[in-house]
C-alpha cells in the first residue's frame, strides 16, 4: 500500500482535489465529486475528526504498517490466491477464447474480504486508546470479522444486526457469539441492515469517548469512505501483480458485487487509472427493479442523504428511505458507497442490477463447475461476468481476461441454497429450519 | 450570529428573557398520530404554556431518536404522512397563535429532496420561523444558509458535549434565532437527570458568540424544566410531551394529559430565574 501525501486541504472541492492528485486511485475524502461529505449530528464531529488525524498518521507510521503487513501474513493469509477458472470460463463467453480469473478473497480467515478492513481499523482502536468496538452486519461477514479482530486485540465487542438477517444468517450469529462479541438483534424499521447501522450510530453517540464505530463498508460519514477504501486497496494491488505474473498483461474487464461496495472499490481501486480496464459492479436486482423488490442504487436509486453520506439512495418522493429486497443480506442496503456514485456519474464504472434467480445460478453453477462454494453476494459478480462475457463473445471480442472478486464463501449460505434448490431430503428440512 | 434578519425565535427568546424566564419550546411530530390531530396536540400543548413549536418530520432513519420519537414517526409515517403537510399544519398552528414561533425539526434528506430553496420558501410562506437540522452540520450547509438568508428564517444547528470551542464557533456563526445545545452525548429520550455537562456546554457556546442557546434531550418533568431554565434561554421537551399521545386512552383525555403535562413544564420555566 502506497499512502499518498495528502497536501489537499479537505476545503478544496474534491473535483480541484483530483486535478491536483491527478489519480482516481488517490482521491482524498471528504467529497468525491459531488458524493460523500459528513452528514452526521454535531456530537460525532470530534471523533470524526480524531479517527481521520489517527488515521493519517497511522498510515504514515512504518511500525502500524509492519504490524497490518504482519497480521495479513500469518493471520489472514495474504496474499489471497488467484485462481484461473477453466470450467466456469465457459459460461463466460469461453468459445471466444475468454479467460477468468478470481481474486481468492473467500480464502481470508473469517471468510471474507471483510477482516482486510477490520484489522486496519482494529489496530486504530488500539492507537485511540479506545476499549470498545461496535459494528453493524448485514450477512454476518463483517460481524464475524469484527469479532474477529476484537477476540484478538482484547476489545469488547458489540454487533447491530437487523433481526431479519440474524434469522437469515443465523450460524454467523452463533459464530460471533462463540468469539465472544454481543448480538443485538434490530427489532425497528426494516430489521436489516440500515436499521443496525441506525442503531450502531445511536451506540456510537452515547458512547464515544470509549467506543469505535467499526463501519464496515466504503460509505457513512468522512474519513470512512476513504479509509476503508485504503484498508481494501490491497485486493486490487495483489491482483494486480498477480494476473499480470499470469498472463503478462492487466485483465480486460473487472467484476465485483456492490452492496456498500468495499470489496468492489478494493478490487477496482488498483486499475482506476487504466482506462483500458472495464469496470463493472453488480447490484442486488432481487425479484425485479420496482420499489420495494431489489437494491439496485443505480438502477432506481437517485442522488441522497442517508447514513452519513450523499450517495445513490433508493427513495421516494419525500426522501424516505424505501425497503429493499435481496436474497443476499450483504447486498440488501439502500444506499451505496459514495466513490461508486462518483465512478458510476463519470463513467468508469458501469453498475448493473443481478437478479436473485441470476446469483443463484451462477452460485450453483461455480460451485459443480469448479468445487468452490461462494457467498450469495459474490455470485451477483459471478452472474455479472457470465453475462459480460457472452456480451463480448456475442460482439466478436476474443481472448477477454475477466478477473473476478470472490468476495466471499459460501459456508454461511448454504441453508438458504439448501432451500433454493430442494436439496435436503423431506426429514433433514427440518433440521435446517433454524438456520434460515 | 447574523442579525440582518430579524428571528422570530430570537425574538421570542429576548422577551421570554425580559420577563424573567426560559422560554418552554415542545416538540411534537409532524402526524403524531395524523397531520390532523398534531394540529390539535400542539395547539393544546400552544394554550397550555409553551412559548414556542419544535415541529418533527417523520423520518424513515432517524438516528439521533430514541424509541419513542422513533415510534411515533413510524407511526407517521404509516399513516401516510407527507412533508409538504409541514405547509398546512403550520398555517393552522400560525393562525391559532400568531405569536409563538415554529420551528421544524428534519433530517437532512426529506428536505433535501423536497428541494433546500423550495422547502425554504414555503416554510415561509406559511409563517414558520426557521429549521432546526440534527444531521446537517454547517460544513455541508451552504445551500440551506443561502435559502435561510433570501426567506428569513432560523437557522438552529446543534452543540454538542464534544463540540471543541472551534467547532462551537462555526456552530455559533451560522446559526441564527439560537444554537441548539444537546445536553449529553446520546439520543433524544427521558433521563432522570440532565447532564451537568449542559450547564457548561451553555456557557461555552455563549463564549463561542450565540446569541441564544436552549437546551434540549432528556428534559421531562417540571422540576428538570426549572433547572435548564436557570442558565439557558431555552428548555426544549420532547419524547416526555410525545409519550402523553402514545397512549391507550381515549385522545380528549390524551390531550388533557399533554395540557398537565406542558403546564407543568410552563410552571418549571416560570420559577427557573426565581429559584437560582
Amino acid at each position: 500500500m502506497n499512502q499518498p501525501d495528502h497536501p489537499v486541504s479537505d476545503a478544496l472541492t474534491s473535483t480541484l482535489a483530483h486535478q491536483v492528485l491527478g489519480k482516481l486511485s488517490e482521491q482524498p475524502g471528504p467529497y468525491f465529486g459531488e458524493f460523500g461529505g459528513r452528514f452526521v449530528p454535531e456530537a460525532l464531529v470530534a471523533a470524526l475528526d480524531e479517527l481521520e488525524t489517527e488515521y493519517r498518521k497511522a498510515l504514515d507510521d512504518p511500525a502500524f504498517r509492519n504490524e497490518l503487513d504482519r497480521l495479513h501474513r500469518e493471520y489472514v493469509g495474504r496474499p489471497s490466491p488467484l485462481t484461473e477458472v477453466t470450467r466456469f470460463a465457459q459460461h463466460c463467453g469461453g468459445e471466444a477464447g475468454n479467460r477468468v480469473f478470481l481474486k481468492r478473497e473467500d480464502l481470508n480467515h473469517t471468510g471474507s474480504h471483510k477482516i482486510n478492513n477490520v484489522l486496519g481499523q482494529a489496530l486504530l482502536v488500539k492507537r485511540m486508546g479506545k476499549t470498545r468496538v461496535i459494528a453493524e452486519t448485514g450477512a454476518g461477514q463483517h460481524g464475524v470479522a469484527t469479532a474477529t479482530a476484537a477476540a484478538l486485540l482484547d476489545l469488547e465487542c458489540v454487533i447491530y444486526m437487523g433481526e431479519e438477517d440474524t434469522k437469515r444468517q443465523a450460524l454467523n450469529v452463533a459464530r460471533m457469539r462463540l468469539l465472544g462479541a454481543t448480538v443485538i438483534p434490530v427489532q425497528i424499521g426494516s430489521r436489516t441492515l440500515k436499521d443496525a447501522i441506525n442503531e450502531a450510530f445511536r451506540d456510537w453517540v452515547a458512547n464515544v469517548e470509549t467506543t469505535h464505530y467499526l463501519l464496515g463498508t466504503v460509505t457513512g460519514p468522512h474519513p470512512f469512505p476513504e479509509m476503508v477504501r485504503e484498508f481494501h486497496r490491497i485486493i486490487g494491488e495483489e491482483a494486480r501483480e498477480q494476473i499480470q505474473e499470469r498472463i503478462g498483461r492487466l485483465p480486460d474487464v473487472l467484476c465485483a458485487c456492490v452492496g456498500g461496495g468495499s470489496n468492489a472499490l478494493g478490487l477496482f481501486n488498483a486499475f482506476l487509472d487504466d482506462p483500458d480496464v472495464a469496470i463493472f459492479g453488480f447490484e442486488a436486482g432481487g425479484r425485479a427493479i420496482s420499489p420495494g423488490e431489489h437494491a439496485a442504487r443505480f438502477s432506481g436509486g437517485s442522488p441522497g442523504v442517508l447514513q452519513g453520506t450523499r450517495s445513490y439512495v433508493l427513495q421516494d418522493d419525500d426522501g424516505q428511505t424505501l425497503p429493499t429486497h435481496s436474497i443476499s443480506a450483504g447486498l440488501d442496503y439502500p444506499s451505496v458507497g459514495p466513490a461508486h456514485a462518483w465512478l458510476n456519474d463519470m463513467g468508469r464504472a458501469t453498475y448493473r442490477p443481478i437478479m436473485d434467480d441470476e446469483a443463484m445460478e451462477a452460485f450453483r453453477l461455480l460451485s459443480h463447475t469448479e468445487g468452490i462454494i461462494p457467498a450469495i453476494e459474490s455470485s451477483h459478480a459471478l452472474a455479472g461476468a457470465m453475462q459480460v462475457g457472452q456480451e463480448l463473445a456475442a460482439a466478436g471480442k476474443r481472448d477477454q481476461v475477466i478477473l473476478i472478486n470472490l468476495s466471499g464463501r459460501g459456508d454461511k449460505d448454504v441453508a438458504t441454497a439448501a432451500r433454493w434448490f430442494g436439496l435436503l431430503d423431506d426429514d433433514a428440512q427440518a433440521g435446517s429450519e433454524g438456520d434460515q | 450570529m447574523s442579525t440582518t434578519v430579524t428571528s422570530q425565535s430570537g425574538a421570542m427568546l429576548d422577551a421570554t428573557a425580559a420577563a424573567g424566564r426560559a422560554a418552554l419550546i415542545g416538540y411534537i411530530p409532524l402526524g403524531t398520530p395524523t397531520p390532523d390531530l398534531a394540529i390539535e396536540a400542539i395547539t393544546a400543548m400552544l394554550d397550555a404554556g409553551a412559548d414556542a413549536v419544535e415541529l418533527g418530520v417523520p423520518y424513515t432513519d432517524p438516528g439521533v431518536d430514541g424509541p419513542v420519537v422513533q415510534r411515533a414517526g413510524e407511526a407517521a409515517l404509516a399513516a401516510g404522512t407527507r412533508v409538504r403537510d409541514v405547509v398546512r399544519v403550520v398555517e393552522a398552528l400560525k393562525a391559532h397563535a400568531p405569536a409563538a414561533p415554529v420551528l421544524v425539526m428534519s433530517y437532512w434528506n426529506p428536505i433535501l429532496r423536497y428541494g433546500v430553496d423550495a422547502f425554504a420558501r414555503d416554510l415561509a410562506g406559511a409563517g414558520g420561523a426557521g429549521i432546526i437540522t440534527p444531521d446537517l452540520i454547517p460544513d455541508e450547509g451552504r445551500d440551506w444558509i443561502a435559502a435561510a438568508d433570501t426567506y428569513g428564517l432560523d437557522r438552529v444547528f446543534l452543540a454538542a458535549p464534544s463540540s471543541t470551542p472551534e467547532r462551537l464557533r462555526i456552530t455559533a456563526k451560522a446559526s441564527r434565532g439560537f444554537v441548539y445545545a444537546a445536553s449529553v452525548m446520546g439520543v433524544t429520550g427521558t433521563r432522570a437527570t440532565v447532564g451537568a455537562a449542559a450547564e457548561r456546554l451553555v456557557a461555552d457556546t455563549r463564549a463561542a458568540g450565540a446569541d441564544h442557546v436552549c437546551v434540549g434531550l432528556g428534559v421531562s418533568t417540571g422540576e428538570q424544566a426549572a433547572q435548564v431554565g436557570a442558565y439557558a434561554d431555552g428548555v426544549i421537551v420532547g419524547s416526555a410531551l410525545v409519550k402523553t399521545l402514545q397512549t391507550d386512552r381515549p385522545w380528549t383525555q390524551r390531550l388533557d394529559d399533554l395540557q398537565t403535562l406542558t403546564a407543568e413544564l410552563a410552571a418549571g420555566v416560570a420559577r427557573s430565574r426565581k429559584d437560582a
